[in-house]
């Protein structure tokens, strides 16, 4: 599974690399967010465009699955 | 409550406290003007000396510290910076100087027009144009790079300073200066200012309200919330500027505006493409730089400055229009917006 590792990007750079990835590796992707705002946006955003997320507390970053 | 029923009630809300806070005394369509506000701090601190815009305007103070508590409280806040920190402060600069020859930020633009001032629509149109250009190079790559974890206390300087200001309008030493006509004149009592920032900048930050967001989520990704915002703000003012009799609708003779539709386009054009790489408008850099993220501090730095030469280097346009150096100038920010766009953007990483 590709994993993007959006880490200390600033709006809208976290969705924008999650956009990307899902038009690589259409069956889904993982994403490290880290902070809230970006959590939301590329949940949004993934939701939005069908996949299921499930969203894991890591130390001081979220990764976020999504799958077809 | 669903996520745009909250954006629309904070945009409603945004949109009425601006109009009280013209009934209590601020400048007309100008309840929140993050640009006016930043240059009227400038010239409160005599950084620059045009006398007619010098006060510490007690808004931006709440805007900070209120997005600063919520985000304490919430754990959002983050003391982050080095995202390419010059760059950031040039583009600050820029903004200000576009939004100075427009006259308004992106927030201000939208309170004018429910205000009933058409001319805020030429605005509307280089703002949308402005962002079109920067999500054009977004698409193609263009960032700032990333920031770091920085020490806890570097992210609280900046909501200290801002109380530090607060301390200083109010104990008004000799070396403060306070207009005693035109828009710096004209002033809401302090803790109204005070109280109603508060309550923007908690709201914004909750919702991450940003006037830029809403256009540029749109063209991106097709997400229409943070335009539900910006288009709520309109609505709300406009019922609000009804119902108090401040609405005035025409082209002429509008509040602090000009009709010089070429440059009030051209102008908003500026604002839009520098915020879309500096990632969200004046009011969103705001309300980061209130949550510990130094690169918005940076950002704002740049905007006090761009306010400063605005008013030293006749920059900034006035009720007759824009100026001619405010012309060349915007033409050099057009420049400037290119070069780092392109240079930062993977069409010139690939060559």
């Amino acid at each position: 599974m590709d994993k993007i590792d959006t880490s200390g990007m600033s709006c809208p750079q976290p969705v924008l690399m999650t956009k990307k990835g899902i038009e690589k590796s259409p069956e889904g992707v993982d994403v490290i967010v880290d902070n809230n705002v970006a959590r939301e946006n590329v949940e949004s955003f993934l939701k939005h465009s069908g996949y299921n997320v499930s969203i894991k507390e890591l130390e001081d970053s979220f990764l976020i699955e999504a799958r077809k | 409550m669903g996520n745009k029923t909250k954006i629309i009630i904070a945009g409603g809300i945004v949109g009425i406290i601006s109009v009280l806070l013209v009934y209590f005394g601020n400048p007309a369509n100008m309840g929140f003007c993050i640009a006016c506000f930043l240059r009227d701090i400038a010239g409160g601190i005599g950084l620059h000396r045009a006398e007619v815009v010098q006060y510490i305007r007690p808004e931006i103070i709440g805007l900070i510290v209120g997005a600063s508590i919520l985000a304490l409280k919430n754990k959002e806040f983050q003391s982050r910076g080095g995202s390419s920190p010059f760059i950031r402060f040039m583009l600050g600069i820029v903004v200000m100087i576009g939004a100075l020859v427009f006259l308004g930020c992106p927030l201000r633009m939208v309170l004018r027009l429910g205000g009933g001032d058409l001319n805020a629509l030429l605005g509307i149109a280089g703002f949308v144009s402005g962002i079109w250009i920067g999500v054009k190079f977004l698409n193609k790559g263009f960032n700032l790079k990333r920031n770091y974890k920085v020490t806890k206390i570097e992210g609280y300087v900046f909501p200290g300073v801002s109380i530090g200001l607060l301390v200083l309008l109010i104990a008004s030493p000799a070396f403060i200066f306070f207009s005693e006509s035109g828009p710096g004149s004209l002033r809401a009592p302090i803790a109204i200012s005070l109280l109603a920032g508060l309550i923007v900048g908690a709201l914004a930050q909750r919702t991450r309200l940003c006037m830029v967001g809403g256009t540029r989520d749109m063209m991106l990704f097709n997400n229409s919330h943070l335009l539900v915002g910006f288009i709520s703000i309109i609505v709300f003012s406009f019922i609000a500027n009804l119902s108090f009799g401040f609405f005035n609708l025409g082209f002429a003779d509008q509040p602090i505006a000009h009709t010089d539709g070429l440059w009030n386009f051209l102008g908003m054009a500026v604002v839009g493409w520098g915020s879309v790489l500096l990632g969200g408008c004046p009011l969103r850099q705001l309300i980061l730089s209130g949550e510990g993220n130094i690169d918005s501090v940076i950002s704002i730095m740049g905007m006090i400055m761009g306010a400063a030469i605005a008013h030293n280097f006749g920059l900034a346009s006035s009720g007759a229009g824009a100026t001619f150096n405010g012309q060349v100038a915007v033409v050099i920010c057009f420049i400037f917006l290119w070069i780092i766009s392109y240079s930062n953007s993977e069409i010139s990483v690939k060559k």
